[in-house]
This record gives structure tokens, C-alpha cells and sequence, in this order.
């Protein structure tokens, strides 16, 4: 791996190797949540995580934040320990509750990270004003987050996540909580906006289908604890709506359900 | 508001009054209380435009509003006081779980203790180093303020989702930006009603205070004075327990409008 910065080429986004995590260890409630990961993203990669419920995919997306450390093993990205990583806000992370905080406007709550990172007044308002340009909302920097339907709240709140322009994206179940027609509908947006801005995606869904489109790859994970059971190459091309009835759309899901399927079975 | 709404309010206001009075004096008349335990309510009003005392022109709402307006000086240092040591508190018992354990028993236990016991302490001890009776007084009312502080501080303080800490954390935010920006905001909503509460038990604190301390000035010695004297005028004290309790009434209006200013912008809640 070439982790010299000037030559990026052979900087992987993503690298975990040998990752064990185990919760409350040597206690009566230990938990084994992930075995033995392995998994490298690429820069520019969509890579969606996929498994069924306890599976352990939201704490590998933890693990990789440095929200959680790992029992053993090791997680780079960019090419530096995951802590490191944060504390030089390599990524932006969004949840499946959007987590706007209230008292904010939609303006002050894009403009949170910036505001943490010591940017002048002028300077983060120009860029919460060209965020929310790009995420559809140009007219709503005054209005309230309770204000604003579940879909637009997503919406700010992706907005927010790249508000600082990171180069990797973490999404945990980001549109689980949203209709079916609205949950469409972004994923197709959040495919343009990462495309724009030229961002790597960690995305951990439960949903086939999503998983399906969105990605350039989907990991799938066997129950607890969580091991790597299969990684299915999605190559669709460019995502339109006609993507969803293509042919070879059904072929992917289809192999992730045999996969999800297959990895249940086992259990 | 709108001015309908005012004139309800305004109603609903006299109405309750008009209620009060009126069940006063039915159950004078229907169990035959005499006017010395139960003085009629039109002496009771008509005493706070009667002259304090004979000779002195000051009439008694005068001199009641000036020594609400002692207590209420008292009881204000008071409030701040326990405000920022049960914030302080709650703080503290937030950042570390060994504090929020040693001091969580002593912050209930210290509310156990009876107010009248313990006033009579806070001024000897009072005496006996720098702190003068009317500060005493303060440091009572602190001590009943700081209590619902702390508790539904800390309470208010771990309230947001574990998410949006961890959004915090993934923006590298540092613990104290963290308070300010997230936890602190979040708190609002169970800081307010503890204000409230804090903001009428000062008074309280403050009136018990003065008695115990004997400090002249105030609402807890008038209280005093026309007790002793309410063979010869039970309306006045009437008057002053009445002026107490819409001095504490007052306190909580103020902390009601500054609730209404904090959340400005916020979703209304269901009344």
C-alpha cells in the first residue's frame, strides 16, 4: 500500500484488517460482534454493508468513525489510524434519525461542523447557502428543522455530513426512516451529490433493493458475530429511475438475497 | 396573544379572584367563623390602602411592596447562587461518574434536612465569620434554589440522543464545545420548570431566612410584627401572607417570560 500522499493512487479510503470486536469483555453480558473483518473501500467507492439485524454492521461503521475502538486489529483511512482520521475530520457521518438539532436554524445546523472548525461567519453562510443549493433546498436556511418534512431533514442533514467537504461519507441507515417513493428519490440524489463532490460512501442499509442501487459494492455480513460472508460486485453503470426495472438490477438483488438468504441458513 | 385572548385571560383572572373571596366568606357563614380567625374579605383589602401605623402617612401596600422588594433582593442573590452551583453541580456530576456517585446521596439527603432547622446554623455560622445576617438569608434561599437545579440539570445535560453526541464526537468537537453547543441547548426544556420552582422556593427560603435571622426589612419580619399583633389587626397579616404569596407568583411569571424568550422559535407544545 503507497501511503505517501502525493501519490494517492495507492491510498485505499478504507482499510480494515483483522478487525475482532467484543463488547464488555470477561463480564456475564459479553458480546461478539464482528470476527476477523477484513475490507479495503476505494477511493471514489460506494460500498454498502448489508446483513441481517445484530449482524454488527453499524458498529463496523463505529469502528471505522473511532466511535468505537476495536478489540483487535486494525482500521486506516486515508492511510492514518481512524483516530487520527477524526480528529482530522476525514469523513462526515449521517444517521438514520436526520439528528438536526432543534434550536438551530437549518443555516446554523449546516454550518455546526464549520462553526466547530473555526470558520469566519461569511464564510460558513456561503457555504451552507451552496450546500443547500446542492442538496435541492436553496429556500429553507430560516426555517426550523421541526419545519421541514422527514425526506428535506435527510436532505440538510447529508448536507451538514458534507458541509466541509470530506472525503469519505459514513451513513448508517440514513433513509430507513422515510417512504418508500421519498426513500427512492434520495437515494438518486445522494448518488449526484457524492458524484459532484467526488465522495467515498460507507452505507450500511437493510434494505436489498438500496443496496442494490446504490452501490459499487455491497458486503454482506453473516449474523453475530458479524464475519464478511460474501461481497457482491454491483456494475449497473450510471443509476437512473429506469435502473430499478433493469434486468440486471433484479440479477444483483437477487444474488444478495441468496446471499442474505444462504448466510441465515447457516446460522 | 391576541387581545381577545387577553380579555380571557384577564376574566379568568377576576373570575378566580371573584371565586376565592366569595368561598371565604360562605364558609364563614355557613360553619360561623368569627372575624378575628377569619377577617372579612373587604377589611383584608381595605387595610392595604390603610396607613401602616398611626401618625405615619405611608399607607400598607406601600410599605408590604417595599419590603417584597427587600426579600425579593435577598431571594434573587439566593437564586442566582443555587442556580449556578446546582448547574455547577450537575456539570460536574455529568464529566465524572465518581462525582455524580459521591455527590448524587448528599444532594438528596441535603434536602431532607428541615429548612427551619437548619436556618438558625447558616446564621450563627454566618455571624461567626464574614457573612452579614441578610447574606445568611441569601445562602438559605441558594439552598433550597440549587436542589431542582442540579437534578433536572444532569437530567436535562444527558437528555440529547446518544447520536447527536456521537456527531459531536465524530466532529472532533472538544467535552466543553460539546456542553455548549449540544448538551446545554438540549437541556432547556428541564432546566426551565426547575427555574420555576427554584425562582418561588427562593422566596420561601428567603422569608424563612429572615425570620430565623430576625433580619428587619423584609416580608419574613413584617410577617413576624403582625403576627404577634393579630389580636388588634388580624387583616394586616392576612395582607402580608397575601403579598408573599404574589411576590412568589411574581418570580415565576419572570421565570415564565424568560422560558418564553429562551425557546423562542420552538415547536409549541401541547398545552
Amino acid at each position: 500500500m503507497n501511503a505517501n500522499p502525493a501519490d494517492p493512487a495507492g491510498t485505499q479510503a478504507v482499510a480494515i484488517s483483522g478487525i475482532h470486536k467484543t463488547f464488555n469483555e470477561g463480564t456475564d453480558d459479553e458480546v461478539h460482534a464482528l470476527e476477523g473483518i477484513d475490507l479495503t473501500v476505494a477511493p471514489g467507492e460506494f460500498v454498502s454493508l448489508i446483513g441481517p439485524s445484530g449482524c454488527g454492521k453499524s458498529t463496523l461503521l463505529r469502528l471505522i468513525a473511532d466511535l468505537l475502538q476495536p478489540t483487535s486489529g486494525h482500521i486506516e483511512v486515508f492511510a492514518k489510524p481512524a483516530p487520527q482520521a477524526r480528529v482530522d475530520r476525514d469523513y462526515g457521518m449521517a444517521f438514520q434519525t436526520a439528528g438536526l438539532f432543534d434550536w438551530r436554524k437549518v443555516g446554523a445546523n449546516i454550518e455546526l461542523p464549520l462553526e466547530l472548525m473555526g470558520w469566519s461567519a461569511s464564510k460558513r453562510r456561503a457555504r451552507s447557502a451552496e450546500m443547500l443549493e446542492l442538496v435541492k433546498l436553496p429556500d429553507i436556511a430560516n426555517r426550523y428543522p421541526w419545519q421541514l418534512s422527514g425526506g428535506m431533514q435527510q436532505r440538510v442533514a447529508i448536507a451538514r455530513a458534507l458541509s466541509f467537504r470530506p472525503r469519505l461519507l459514513l451513513m448508517d441507515e440514513p433513509f430507513g426512516a422515510l417512504d418508500e417513493m421519498t426513500r427512492e428519490h434520495m437515494q438518486k440524489e445522494l448518488l449526484s451529490i457524492v458524484a459532484e463532490l467526488d465522495t467515498t460512501v460507507v452505507f450500511v442499509t437493510h434494505s436489498i433493493s438500496e443496496a442494490a442501487f446504490l452501490s459499487n459494492r455491497v458486503v454482506v455480513l453473516s449474523p453475530r458475530p458479524g464475519r464478511v460472508h460474501r461481497v457482491v460486485n454491483v456494475t449497473l453503470g450510471e443509476r437512473t429511475e429506469d435502473t430499478r426495472e433493469d434486468p440486471e438490477f433484479f440479477k444483483k438483488a437477487t444474488e444478495i438475497r441468496e446471499a442474505l438468504r444462504s448466510v441465515e441458513a447457516a446460522s | 396573544m391576541t387581545a381577545r385572548g387577553f380579555l380571557g385571560k384577564v376574566l379568568a383572572v377576576v373570575l378566580g379572584v371573584g371565586l376565592v373571596a366569595g368561598g371565604w366568606e360562605l364558609f364563614k357563614a355557613v360553619v360561623g367563623v368569627n372575624d378575628l380567625k377569619m377577617p372579612p374579605v373587604s377589611e383584608i383589602a381595605g387595610t392595604f390602602f390603610e396607613p401602616v401605623q398611626r401618625g405615619r402617612s405611608e399607607i400598607l401596600a406601600v410599605f408590604l411592596l417595599k419590603s417584597a422588594w427587600f426579600t425579593l433582593k435577598e431571594a434573587a442573590i439566593g437564586f442566582v447562587v443555587g442556580t449556578v452551583v446546582g448547574l455547577g453541580l450537575a456539570v460536574a456530576m455529568l464529566r465524572s461518574q465518581f462525582l455524580d456517585r459521591g455527590l448524587g446521596p448528599w444532594i438528596n439527603i441535603s434536602q431532607t434536612v428541615p429548612l427551619i432547622a437548619l436556618a438558625p446554623i447558616v446564621v450563627t455560622w454566618g455571624r461567626t465569620t464574614f457573612l452579614s445576617d441578610v447574606q445568611a438569608v441569601s445562602l438559605i434561599a441558594a439552598y433550597l434554589t440549587f436542589f431542582p437545579v442540579a437534578v433536572n440539570g444532569l437530567a436535562g445535560l444527558k437528555s440529547p440522543d446518544p447520536e447527536a453526541v456521537e456527531l459531536m464526537r465524530s466532529y472532533a468537537a472538544p467535552w466543553g464545545k460539546t456542553l455548549l453547543r449540544l448538551r446545554l441547548p438540549a437541556a432547556r426544556p428541564y432546566l426551565f420548570p426547575a427555574f420555576k420552582l427554584a425562582a418561588t422556593l427562593s422566596i420561601v427560603g428567603a422569608i424563612v431566612g429572615e425570620i430565623s435571622a430576625g433580619v428587619p426589612g423584609g416580608l419574613g419580619r413584617v410577617i413576624l410584627d403582625f403576627a404577634s399583633r393579630y389580636s388588634t389587626g388580624p387583616e394586616r397579616l392576612y395582607a402580608a401572607v397575601l403579598a408573599a404569596g404574589l411576590l412568589g407568583l411574581f418570580v415565576f411569571g419572570l421565570t415564565n417570560l424568560a422560558e418564553r424568550i429562551a425557546m423562542r422559535g420552538q415547536p409549541e407544545v401541547a398545552q
